[in-house]
């Protein structure tokens, strides 16, 4: 069995104006040491279907039920006190804005030793020492001294880090990084995914890691999850999505990747319309009202039909949920020519 | 820090200044001239020319404020004009720097009037700001704990309706009830710790500093729900619970920590206004405090004690505003400079 395996994870939000869906029957695995992308638009349920693993909807309007097993262990079955235990211990989270994810009345010091102390019976002192070791450990300079400061004395590239530091100090098996880098400038950016890279190496944990850019996604993950409507439209080896991805969603997101290295006059193409409502998500297959494809389908099935999460012709663990039957003729035919071919099948 | 409180506390004199000169210039502004009260009905304009010199009032206004502000410096003899002095050496009053004046109404120095009010007054707004603060902002936490509740609804409501009763009302109400009718405490009357020890002091305080406290608390309990509230959708409160902090500590350390912090600035004014004395609640239970000398030193047209009262109740504000800035920057390390 998986490490994490989450099987049919559905998250509702019961409010005034009705239910939000925004997980409808995910499914998922990841293994230690692996790292799992988790790509969508906003809205699409990536953080709220990681939230669910920490446990963070308990106690709130939220409907959660499935299955989210770590380690063998089902996260939605066990009492609060167990899932607190767990959190930052077992999972840990980082945050997309290290500035306000970190409490602006304490210094990062003493937020950092707390995540420590809450899960191990050490002094003060200890903690500290431990403290010291972990901003050490990230990449900060003189962290005996700058363990005193406050969150607002970092620079964000230095918050992210301590926010890394305070979610690997109990050395937990999953890490979920929720946008890590997007608050965050471009050089640094990629100091931070390699930092996180460097320490999944280390600590051998597994990552999930959520965010919008494709580009993180082709650098960190070794599997890739695409997200549309609270629901898995298309998951597999990253590399595989990326050169012969088979979803006109997926299609869209590679379209609208920028490419500055290479051929610049290349089109960067925006999915038209916006993501649909979860109170009310469409009809059949969610995408279908964006579709730029959806007349290759006989009749109405886009409309009328939810297709199934099916293998990919390339066949492995290539799936997606699409009703085309020719995707990968279509890529290379109508799609590949028109915008910067930024992954390429490695020769 | 040391650079920006004297640079405040510098401000602080000068508005006291300005506060000042604008009382007096305000006070003989007024249509009603206060030698014609003090003299009575039936005085002749001879009567009246004699009550205004021995007054004092008979200097410009300049010239009176001038030698306030020397009295305050140097302490000043009492009445002003010298050939009364000599005619009268009996009734001659030194008032010690810093002199605010000499009432003759109350036939004292207005800081000696002071020394009996101030504690009167400080005594009930120290026992309604413990009432207020505590009730005000454990129930508005409750409140904000309980949101939606039936009880988060209840005490905002009930909070709500006793801002909307007067305060006279709500004073007489438990005056007439717990005290008069039920018996549950004494009739209040001022008693000082050095007289009747700490809880006898305390008990007649109870229902004075309810009747003010509950008038206070409504707003306190609105803003410390609110504050709670909005601290608690806060991102480092996301962080917290995502460490695995048990609950109490998520609450107490670092919910509360963020949403009181904005209430110590309201809390410090509202004490410090208090401190210048009830007006309506001492005269509800006829407490002789600052509130009470406030309103009969209008209506006699006194004015070396209103110009007093200005003054101190005054830097009364001024002092809390001050206080208040450099807690902050104790309790908010954002603000902390350097």
């Amino acid at each position: 069995m998986s490490f994490l395996s989450v099987r049919d994870l559905v998250v509702h939000f019961k409010t005034v104006d009705g239910v939000v869906k925004a997980t409808e029957g995910l499914s998922y695995e990841l293994e230690r040491g692996k790292t799992l992308g988790i790509v969508g638009e906003s809205g699409s349920g990536k953080s709220v279907s990681s939230s669910a693993i920490l446990g963070l909807h308990r106690g709130t309007n939220a409907l959660v039920s499935g299955e989210i097993l770590l380690d063998g262990v089902d996260l939605l079955k066990i009492n609060d006190e167990s899932i607190r235990r767990k959190r930052g211990r077992e999972v840990a989270m980082i945050f997309q804005d290290p500035l306000s994810a970190m409490h602006p009345y304490y210094t990062v010091g003493n937020q950092i030793a707390e995540a420590y102390r809450v899960h191990n019976d050490v002094s003060k002192k200890q903690a500290r020492a431990r403290t010291i070791e972990m901003l050490e450990r990230v990449g900060i300079p003189q962290p005996d001294r700058r363990i005193d400061d406050y969150p607002h004395q970092f620079s964000g590239g230095m918050r992210q880090r301590a926010m890394i530091a305070m979610a690997l100090i109990n050395d937990p098996g999953l890490v979920i990084a929720d946008e890590p880098t997007t608050a965050l400038d471009v050089t640094v950016q990629a100091q931070i995914l390699d930092l996180l890279q460097d320490l999944q190496r280390e600590f051998n944990s597994a990552i999930i890691i959520i965010t919008h850019d494709l580009g993180v996604v082709a650098e960190m993950a070794d599997d890739v999850l695409v997200m549309y409507a609270g629901r898995a439209v298309e998951y597999g080896p990253t590399k595989e999505i990326l050169v012969h991805p088979e979803m006109p969603y997926t299609w869209g997101l590679l379209s609208s990747v920028p490419d500055v290295v290479g051929d610049t006059d290349a089109k960067l193409i925006p999915i038209r319309g916006n993501p649909p409502s979860l109170l009310t998500p469409p009809s059949g297959c969610p995408f279908h009202p964006r579709c730029d494809h959806r007349d290759k389908v006989p009749g109405d099935l886009c409309r009328t039909t939810l297709p199934d999460l099916t293998p990919a012709r390339a066949g492995g663990d290539h799936t997606k949920r699409c009703h085309i039957a020719n995707p990968d003729e279509v890529y290379a035919t109508e799609v590949l020519p028109e915008i910067a071919p930024l992954f390429e099948e490695q020769a | 820090m040391f650079a920006y409180t004297v640079r405040r506390v510098f401000v602080g004199i000068i508005m006291l200044i300005a506060m000042s000169m604008v009382t007096f210039v305000l006070f003989f502004a007024s249509p009603i001239d206060p030698a014609q009260f003090a003299c009575g009905k039936n005085c002749s304009l001879e009567q009246r020319a004699q009550v205004r010199k021995g007054l004092g009032y008979d200097k410009p206004v300049w010239e009176q404020w001038k030698n306030f502000a020397v009295g305050v410096a140097k302490g000043r003899d009492y009445p002003e004009d010298k050939s009364l002095r000599k005619s009268a050496p009996n009734l001659v009053a030194h008032c010690a720097a810093p002199c605010l004046g000499y009432s003759n109404v109350n036939i004292a120095t207005v800081t000696s009037e002071f020394k009996t009010r101030i504690p009167v007054s400080f005594s009930l707004a120290i026992m309604a700001f413990i009432l207020w603060i505590v009730g005000g902002v454990g129930l508005g936490v409750i409140a904000a704990l309980t949101k939606g509740s039936i009880i988060d609804r209840g005490l905002v409501g009930i909070s709500l309706i006793f801002f909307a009763f007067p305060t006279f009302f709500v004073g007489l109400f438990l005056l007439k009830f717990l005290a008069i009718k039920w018996g549950f405490f004494p009739v209040p009357n001022y008693i000082s710790i050095a007289d009747g020890g700490v809880w006898n002091w305390m008990v007649n305080l109870v229902l004075p500093g309810l009747t003010l406290a509950l008038f206070y608390m409504a707003g306190y309990v609105r803003m410390s729900r609110a504050f709670v509230l909005e601290s608690m959708s806060e991102d480092y409160l996301r962080t917290a619970r995502a460490k695995g902090l048990p609950g109490r500590k998520i609450l107490f350390k670092h919910t509360m920590r963020a949403a009181l912090t904005p209430l110590v600035t309201m809390a410090g004014l509202d004490l410090a206004g208090l401190l210048g004395g009830a007006i309506i609640t001492e005269r509800v239970f006829n407490y002789n405090g600052l509130g009470k000398l406030a309103v009969d030193s209008i209506t006699v047209y006194d004015l070396p004690t209103i110009v007093g009262l200005v003054l101190l109740l005054g830097s009364f504000v001024i002092v809390a505003n001050i206080v208040v800035d450099i807690l902050y920057a104790f309790i908010d390390p954002r603000v902390r400079v350097g």
